[in-house]
């Protein structure tokens, strides 16, 4: 199934089959599973970031709609800073707003995205809520 | 002597200018503002700008318990509540591998169709107030109320219940609730004509609504739309037929879907499925089976590590948990996919080439829940 991509890892979970990818091979494995008429996975329903410490994870879940099968795409990014993934939001057009939320919540940048601004905070806000080193005295209070 | 000045004359026709909708206009039913392009009275493009109501609700699932957690996810989408509540619920339950008895399964399926039941009246009545008949809005919510009376009496609250707990419920159903529940179908299917009689039928309505923002198949898939506004496109999105939850699969009932996908289709949609929801109600409702209201769980829940995601169907579409846990009684990250959040960013391109009044039928269609957007 993933012959194109030779060094990506599986994981067995009990729900999905999982597959961690390298970023630049993304955008090239999202064309062919979309694609392909034996995969024709044309439904992203759920595009989230997760914040791991030593990488933040960018995690796709993918469904099939005429083959009712589904999977999971995973990307793991290690530069916090400049981090930066593919967009995919011209294979699945949902992507647009999804990512722009990761964007905003975790600062993973999207190269080639449309329109890559911060989608509920302020653009001048100061950091990315969601990441596990976020700190805010003020409007975050520790029990 | 004065000078005359010739002003150059410009065709304002011509010319693109912005309007903000919002954040405070009613057809947006809450704060969204839409920065709207326009050319004359036709839409250009629009971005909708979120996050007025934005609390972090991930953030604070990270510290918070899952027991704790079922009470934010009500504060998401406040017309599905006990629908968000049953998926954080399922999920804990799946990962727990816990089986809940029949009896649970049987109230929360029909708790689940009443609350839809409910959150699409108030979306008939504010629908109906969008296309400038008032009426609408009375009739709506004096029906609405019968069920918040049967959701109060069980429950004691009438919008933020947190009725489910993992493994169960938090009490058992009141005495009345049977015959509360026939009396209100009983009832409901009757004004339900009237429903048809006042806007269905309406003639000014359907001039309205037929063909305008219309939404294909593909398009549908590609942007993520689900719910009744999903499947008037004809995507076959309903989580309870695709992955069936609690007795979704036993019970008898019909997904329809619409081929036009037009506004007029995604009214319709919601339309039949207050009936569907009816069908699915009078086919339990009398076999309630006696037995516990919870089964047994631990005082501290902990999910083992691992990744675990549920989908549920809520009153506007697929509702998706996705948990990552590291073996603490606290997620180590919640995000939730929520439904209205998807089916906005299809609106900038349904709408364009619409006039600007058809806009507010449009958003009136898709039925949009800002908290659920910003959460």
């Amino acid at each position: 199934m993933l012959e194109l991509v030779p060094d990506a890892e599986f994981q067995e979970n009990k729900q999905f089959l999982t597959c961690i990818i390298p970023p630049a091979k993304l955008h090239a494995l999202a064309v062919r599973l979309a694609g392909d008429a034996d995969l024709a996975f044309d439904f992203l329903f759920c595009l989230s970031g997760v914040d791991m410490i030593q990488y933040i994870e960018v995690v796709y879940h993918l469904e099939s709609t005429a083959h009712r099968h589904q999977a999971v795409l995973k990307v793991r990014v290690f530069d916090r800073d400049h981090g930066a993934v593919d967009t995919v939001c011209d294979i699945w057009r949902t992507a647009e707003f999804h990512e722009r939320e990761i964007y905003d919540l975790l600062g993973i940048r999207f190269t080639n995205h449309p329109d890559l601004r911060r989608i509920f905070l302020e653009e001048e806000w100061i950091g990315h809520p969601l990441r596990k080193d976020y700190a805010d005295e003020i409007n975050i209070v520790e029990r | 002597m004065k000078e005359v000045v010739n002003l150059p004359v410009k065709n304002i026709e011509e010319e693109e200018y912005h309007i903000n909708m919002g954040p405070q206009h009613p057809s947006t039913h809450g704060v969204l503002r839409l920065v709207v392009s326009l050319q004359g009275e036709i839409v250009k493009s629009l971005k909708p700008h979120c996050g007025y109501i934005h609390r972090g609700i991930e953030k604070m699932c990270e510290k918070d318990t899952y027991p704790q957690i079922i009470h934010l996810t009500d504060r998401m989408d406040y017309l599905s509540a006990h629908i968000n509540n049953h998926a954080v619920c399922l999920l804990v339950e799946k990962a727990l591998e816990v089986d809940v008895p029949e009896r649970v399964k049987y109230i929360r399926t029909i708790i689940d169709e009443l609350n839809r039941i409910a959150s699409h009246q108030l979306w008939w009545c504010s629908f109906g107030m969008d296309m400038g008949g008032l009426t609408c809005f009375f009739y709506g919510l004096r029906d609405r109320e019968k069920i918040l009376d049967i959701f109060e009496e069980s429950f004691g609250s009438r919008l933020l219940h947190s009725y489910y707990t993992p493994g169960g419920l938090m009490m058992d159903i009141h005495p009345n609730f049977q015959k509360g529940v026939k009396a209100f179908i009983h009832y409901f299917r009757k004004k339900i004509k009237d429903y048809d009689d006042i806007l269905t039928g309406n003639i000014i309505m359907q001039e309205r609504t037929k063909g305008i923002g219309v939404l294909s198949r593909e398009d549908a898939i590609s942007y993520g739309v689900t719910g009744p506004s999903g499947r008037a496109s004809g995507f076959s999105c309903d989580v309870r037929k695709r992955h069936p939850y609690a007795l979704y699969d036993k019970v008898d009932f019909n997904e329809i879907l619409g081929t036009e996908g037009d506004t007029f289709t995604r009214y319709m949609m919601r339309m039949y499925e207050m009936r569907e929801s009816m069908n699915i109600i009078e086919q339990l409702i009398d076999n309630i089976p006696p037995g516990d209201t919870s089964a047994k769980m631990k005082a501290v829940i902990k999910l083992p590590a691992g990744e675990y995601y549920q989908r549920v169907e809520a009153a506007r579409g697929e509702l998706g948990v996705y948990v990552v846990s590291d073996g603490n009684k606290t997620p180590y990250r919640v995000k939730f996919r929520s439904p209205n959040f998807s089916n906005l960013s299809a609106l900038d391109h349904i709408s364009r080439g619409v006039k600007i009044a058809d806009l507010v039928a449009i958003g009136g269609s898709l039925d949009y829940v800002i908290p659920d957007i910003d959460r």
